[in-house]
């Protein structure tokens, strides 16, 4: 289990490497640079020769081929969990994930055949940062701190953070696909200026790339607050509790640092390398909010033996941290 | 069993549905015979012609030194690598402006037979700006040793993508519907650009850098002419043209 455990944080890696790389596709505006698709100008993809990746081919066929390789990682990592792993929820989600990459893939080929069309482009951002949190909820799963959690009752319960925890990601997720909408409409820069909106608080006209913008931004302060009060709540009731205020405060820094990409992506004029960011440190926070919540929630999710731990259902189930596990 | 096999036959169609890559399919084009504008009347030509200079007034900003670098061929091959969105010649002529006949004629105008030319040379589009008639052919080569992605993204006829990834590769295209102007793009060299307008007449003509314009064999008559540069938008005038004259028209585009 801990070798599954360690390929899952590869593939978790592998396919962060591979939203960065879509991040490039949509920044540089490639994502049409090889017209056919699956081959690559009419030839097997793995077979187009490495000199011929220019311009932007490099980044279009080069996330193909990592999308390839998270492909067959995928594969392994649903036949892996499927053939050791006894908890059959977790096998299930092994499965998910081989279905999630299958769809992906083909939602990207049809973008390209279809010259990206923004509901396609948008499902298959959105998509990609779904599979990237259902890989990372699966590190989790596999990890010796989930599995060896002694469990145990905070018999206070905590709903407010049960509810906040929840809440988090639901509303990060939310803020990506607005993000995503805004990149496929080309609504990056309908509000040019930052902080304000031309000048203002509140746009003085308005237009569909202007709203998308706005509501993107209106987004972000929601994620903020939410994310604060989580942090805050975490942090003044479970200081102790190592497991959840390692996420809260990282989810924290990560809020701070994606405002300020947001910001200079504006600002910028959309710079390739800050947008990129922006994007990946997006997927970065989602699935720092989710193992937040996870943890929180510990207590729903039973065991191989179909036990789910005491106290699980109300607030806060009592979650050992790592090395209270390992002890 | 049932569901299975039915399961089966949507995976199927759906793996054939998206592996039927458009981007090699020429689209369709139906043109009626004898001309591309309809089944009206064929429309008159003349002896008269409408002339003039486009001008630019101001200063344009300075060409900008185009890089390359993400292709080494496009390094070694181009020519020039300068922006191409202000051309001005020395009299302060604007190049590169689309002006044609919008309004005026009536009828319905023969399809020009010979071929215009869109060639990719340097890592550039040669020529940057030009006209067509609807059903006209457009042959789109390769010249270079590199890849190139033809990307047409009109707003009305249909968007083409196609990959030439072989110098001397070649293809024909055809719009069926008037537009000014149709961008082309190339993906791969981001800085390569084109522009295309697609007219149901044969009244139209691209400034060269004296900004000079001769739309030439027009019957007599009243008309509106557009002119369109890429950067700096459209103008129109009206200007009335007797047989066998000459009428002149001038635009002045402003800039900074």
């Amino acid at each position: 289990m801990r070798w599954l455990h360690y390929y899952l944080r590869f593939v978790v890696a592998s396919s962060l490497l591979l939203i960065v790389a879509g991040g490039l596709v949509t920044s540089t505006g490639s994502g049409l640079a090889v017209p056919d698709w699956p081959n690559t100008y009419g030839t097997f993809m793995f077979a187009f020769p490495f000199s011929k990746m220019v311009g932007g081919i490099f980044y279009e066929h080069g996330h193909r081929l990592i999308a390839s390789l998270v492909g067959l990682l995928t594969i392994g990592l649903a036949v892996w969990i499927a053939r050791s792993e006894p908890r059959g929820w977790v096998r299930g989600l092994g499965w998910t994930a081989l279905a999630a990459v299958v769809v992906q893939g083909l939602l990207g080929g049809i973008t390209v055949l279809y010259f990206l069309p923004a509901p396609i482009s948008i499902s298959h951002a959105g998509l990609a940062q779904l599979f990237f949190a259902l890989v990372v909820g699966l590190a989790l799963f596999t990890s010796s701190g989930w599995r060896g959690s002694r469990g145990g009752l905070d018999r206070r319960g905590d709903d407010g953070l049960a509810r906040l925890a929840l809440a988090a990601p639901v509303a990060i997720y939310g803020q990506i696909l607005l993000g995503a909408t805004m990149r496929h409409t080309g609504a990056g820069l309908a509000i040019p200026d930052f902080p304000l909106a031309f000048g203002r608080l509140v746009p003085p006209e308005w237009s569909t790339g202007i709203a998308i913008h706005f509501a993107h931004r209106v987004g972000a302060l929601v994620v903020a607050a939410l994310v604060a009060a989580t942090a805050v709540r975490v942090l003044f009731h479970h200081r102790e509790r190592h497991e959840l205020t390692r996420p809260a405060l990282l989810l924290a820094a990560l809020v701070v640092v994606q405002v300020g990409l947001g910001a200079w992506t504006v600002l910028s004029g959309r710079q390739v390398a800050v947008n990129t960011a922006h994007v990946a440190v997006g997927a970065v926070t989602l699935a720092t909010s989710l193992v937040l919540a996870l943890r929180v929630h510990r207590g729903w999710f039973p065991d191989a033996a179909g036990r789910r731990r005491p106290g699980a259902t109300s607030g806060v189930a009592s979650l050992g941290s790592g090395s209270e596990a390992r002890a | 069993m049932r569901h299975r096999t039915f399961w089966i036959l949507v995976s199927l169609a759906a793996i054939a549905a998206a592996c039927n890559s458009r981007s090699d399919v020429p689209p369709v084009s139906i043109v009626p015979e004898g001309g591309g504008a309809g089944a009206n009347a064929v429309g008159a030509t003349g002896t008269s012609t409408v002339s003039g200079t486009i001008m630019l007034e101001g200063t344009a900003p300075a060409a900008e030194i185009i890089r390359m670098n993400s292709d080494p061929v496009c390094v070694k091959e181009a020519t020039n690598t300068e922006t191409e969105y202000y051309v001005v010649g020395d009299g302060g002529g604007l190049g590169n402006v689309f002006v044609y006949v919008k309004e005026g004629l009536s009828g319905s105008y023969p399809v020009a037979a010979d071929t215009v030319v869109l060639d990719q040379q340097g890592c550039r589009y040669t020529p940057h700006v030009f006209g067509v008639q609807v059903g006209q052919t457009v042959q789109i080569t390769n010249s270079d040793p590199t890849l190139h992605n033809i990307h047409a993204t009109p707003a009305v006829n249909a968007e083409f993508n196609t990959g030439q990834p072989i110098q001397g590769m070649s293809m024909e295209r055809t719009f069926d519907e008037v537009e000014v102007m149709v961008p082309f793009k190339c993906d791969v060299h981001g800085w390569m650009n084109a522009y295309v307008g697609v007219l149901d007449h044969p009244y139209f003509a691209t400034t060269g850098p004296d900004g000079g314009f001769d739309i030439a064999n027009l019957p007599a008559g009243n008309y509106v002419i557009e002119a369109w540069h890429e950067m700096l938008g459209v103008q129109t005038q009206n200007v009335t043209v007797g047989d066998g004259a000459t009428a002149e028209v001038s635009f002045t585009f402003t800039v900074g």
